[in-house]
């Protein structure tokens, strides 16, 4: 990190941590202050953005901001979360552990978002409160007396609206205070736990070498998630430490007594108490506007209605709106290719350069148009409120597989790619869920398969014209049977692979808001940006790699691009593929298309008119058609009949025909595992589909 | 003591207060800390257009559950208004 020389002259930059519930606005508080000065990374080993942005105090200090993800509370159920607790507590290495705390709380729902604040309190460092949304609160007939939380918590209230710009003046006044007042934290831990909160505070504090003020936090936190080992830091508790809760737990257990849900409680009575003090609701205004928008938005009939039509739209645009940025693409780098043609010598150099380099980071810009609508569409449906109601709705249907409704999005636009489909699967909490989706995401018929479903349905019938009710049925059931499959094989992996606990529903609806262009667009830039960087220096390294297999060795001068491409690696390979792929009904010519078309799937009609010796005619596959036509097993019999059109194109709906996806595979789960056994289950149910169907066919006479 | 009933049996508007509560189970944990515990007064605002899940009204905000939970928690009627 360079940025880092600068400040390291000066004394101490002080490290702020925002947090705060979803939806509560953290975010826009935190790009108001920090603007254009944000990092975005991810924590490593996990999914989790990590964001960390620097601002200025009132006397022109740094102040260095990481902005956690948002989280109802410190007992981490998600990757998240834990980010979170580990952030707070010290634990991550990656990552400084924050001096002072800023949380931020939406004004018009206190007492759930009281709830985190009531753990963080605990930790024993200072803390800011910013009250954000204060208009909203007043619009819902709220009253907040912030005087009086102030003198009751003893510690800096702010009142705020982010979306509109107050109160960020005086948040960074708080901010800037060389000393903040620690808490006036009075809570009593009710009295059937409180001797086990100091025993094992104090074990903690001696046996596992944790800060005395942490030490009573984590003897908290322990009581609330079950399981020690990621409570303590991915160190399991020290034998004594061990030996004391579970003796507690004993008792406990015993006497009956619930003692998570006894220190939730007691958490809740002492806001309930602080909010009676606090909050005075004005008067009851009937249902709100969000209220009303939901009895359309979720009504049994309306509701479908509205999610098909924002689903066709977001569907449809990332189709047919990101077309044109991507032909721009096309061609800017099919002319920066010819000029530099025009300007270099011939040779394997420039074959290298434009062949290989320019037509790779063409391969790689080329997603970006589709990635950044998906974003846009996502970034709007999260911050009006839309996206909860989407999983609300087609929660039951999705859990008939074992999923929830939080899939349905990634999973839809994975039938335009899935790239930007499995990069929005962040927003599934739930790990095993979320895996799930992104193994099965690539079986959404893509629009890269379109091109191979055309030429295929244009060889299978008779005819230089296909009737549309021909094309449009076989079309129908290529893209059903990609999401049967898919359905298919969540189930599967849900009972077998992935099981876990049963799958929940627990989500917040938050009312309906505007959204916030800039908030959108910030995060739109930033998921483009991380798949270039992390995603798209791989997927260039490997379309080069491929490019290299299909040009050398070289042929003899003269030799015809057919010739070369036989002679080539990939040539050799596709001969070497011949024996796996004939039971298919697929011959080497074939196996080199399968091969080449391993960069992305419509590869594979330019490489068929190479093999063929067809003028690339574009659009057109009139040409490309009699070619195949004419193509023969050398013992004469046609290469491509009707059924092996079929087999093939069943073939490519299962095929993990893709190295980009693979690629971001990768990058989304943290290993090289899951992108290989994506590969393995997907290219050996398309191999045997395709067995299955070529050899039935054949021997029912077909 | 008048009769409870299940959270995933009551009607649609209903208001009710929680009177038991599963203890175990990290489903019912997490919504313990999302706030719905015994005694805590809830509204049953409306089933999803096939029937699951609930959105229920709870401490002021909006919050989803499957009716595999809902079933667990035994809910009073409170009369209307």
């Amino acid at each position: 990190m360079s940025h880092e020389t600068k400040s390291s002259a000066t004394p101490h930059t002080p490290v702020y941590a925002f947090v705060g519930n979803p939806n509560c606005g953290k975010s826009t508080l935190f790009n108001a202050l920090t603007g254009l000065k944000q990092k975005v990374g991810n924590y490593p080993g996990v999914t989790v953005e990590k964001k960390i942005g620097e601002t200025y105090s009132q006397h022109g200090h740094p102040i260095k901001i990481i902005d956690l993800p948002g989280a109802y509370s410190l007992a981490a159920r998600s990757p998240d979360e834990a980010v979170l607790r580990d952030v707070l507590l010290g634990r991550r290495e990656d990552t400084p552990q924050p001096d002072r705390i800023v949380c931020i709380l939406d004004a018009s729902n206190l007492e759930r978002n009281l709830y985190l604040v009531h753990q963080i309190l605990d930790l024993g460092r200072p803390v800011i409160l910013a009250l954000n949304m204060m208009d909203l609160a007043f619009k819902a007939g709220l009253e907040i007396r912030v005087a009086r939380l102030e003198k009751e918590l003893g510690i800096p209230v702010i009142p705020c609206e982010a979306a509109n710009g107050k109160g960020l003046v005086e948040l960074r006044q708080a901010m800037s205070r060389a000393d903040l007042p620690l808490a006036r934290h009075a809570w009593d831990i009710p009295a059937a736990i409180a001797p086990a909160v100091s025993e094992l505070a104090a074990s903690l504090h001696e046996n596992d070498g944790k800060a005395p003020l942490s030490a009573r936090a984590e003897a908290l936190l322990l009581l609330t998630d079950q399981d020690t080992v990621r409570v303590t830091g991915s160190r399991p508790l020290h034998p004594r430490t061990a030996e004391i809760f579970h003796n507690w737990q004993k008792r406990w257990e015993g006497e009956g007594t619930d003692w998570a849900g006894t220190l939730v409680s007691s958490r809740y009575d002492a806001i309930g108490n602080l909010c009676g003090k606090i909050v005075e609701r004005k008067a009851n205004l009937g249902p709100s506007g969000s209220d009303r928008i939901d009895e359309v938005v979720t009504h049994p009939v309306w509701g479908w209605l509205v999610l098909a039509g924002i689903m066709t739209l977001v569907f449809l645009s990332i189709f047919t709106l990101a077309e044109y940025p991507m032909n721009l693409i096309d061609s800017c780098v099919a002319a920066l290719g010819d000029w530099v043609k025009s300007a270099m010598p011939a040779g394997d150099l420039r074959n290298l350069i434009t062949d290989g380099a320019i037509a790779g980071v063409g391969g790689v810009l080329v997603f970006l148009p589709q990635i950044m609508i998906l974003f846009l569409f996502i970034g709007l449906l999260e911050s009006t409120g839309y996206m909860a109601r989407a999983a609300f709705i087609m929660d039951r249907l999705m859990s008939r597989v074992g999923l929830n409704g939080r899939s349905f999005i990634p999973l839809l636009s994975s039938y335009a790619c899935a790239i930007p489909g499995i990069m929005a699967t962040r927003t599934i909490e739930d790990h095993k869920d979320r895996l799930t989706t992104i193994l099965i995401a690539p079986l959404m018929s893509c629009s890269a398969r379109l091109p191979v479903y055309l030429l295929m349905i244009s060889a299978l019938v008779p005819g230089d014209r296909v009737p549309l009710l021909t094309k449009t049925l076989v079309m129908m059931f290529m893209y059903a049977l990609g999401t049967f499959g898919a359905f298919g094989f969540a189930w599967l992996f849900k009972r077998t692979l992935l099981k876990g606990e049963p799958p929940l529903m627990i989500m917040e609806l938050p009312p309906y808001r505007l959204p916030r262009v800039r908030d959108i667009a910030f995060h739109m830039v930033e998921r483009a940006w991380m798949f270039l960087k992390n995603a798209g220096t791989v997927i260039l390294a490997i379309s080069i790699a491929l490019w290299f297999l299909s040009a050398y060795p070289k042929a003899p001068d003269g030799a015809s691009p057919a010739q070369q491409l036989e002679q080539s690696f990939a040539g050799r390979a596709g001969k070497a593929l011949e024996p796996v792929i004939k039971p298919l009904g697929f011959d080497w010519q074939i196996g080199i298309g399968l091969i080449t078309s391993f960069a992305a799937r419509e590869v594979f009609v330019s490489t068929m008119s190479v093999v063929f010796n067809t003028e690339d005619a574009g659009e057109n596959t009139v040409p490309l058609r009699q070619s195949l036509m004419k193509a023969r097993w050398p013992d004469g019999r046609p290469l491509f009949t009707p059924l092996v059109c079929f087999t093939l194109m069943i073939f490519y709906v299962f095929a993990m025909q893709c190295m980009s996806t693979l690629v971001v595979v990768k990058r989304e789960t943290n290993s090289w595992r899951w992108p290989a056994f994506q590969m393995a289950y997907m290219t050996s149910t398309a191999w045997v589909l395709a067995f299955i169907v070529y050899q039935g066919a054949s021997l029912l006479g077909f | 003591m008048p009769a409870l009933r299940k959270l995933s049996e009551i009607t649609v508007g209903t208001k009710a207060l929680v009177r038991e509560f599963p203890k175990q189970g990290s489903a019912f944990l997490r919504l313990r800390e999302m706030g719905l515990m015994p005694g805590t007064a809830l509204t049953l605002i409306r089933t999803a257009p096939m029937g699951d899940p609930l959105e229920i009204k709870v401490r002021g905000y909006n919050l989803t559950l499957r009716k595999s939970e809902a079933e667990h928690i035994l809910v009073e009627i409170q009369p209307a208004g």
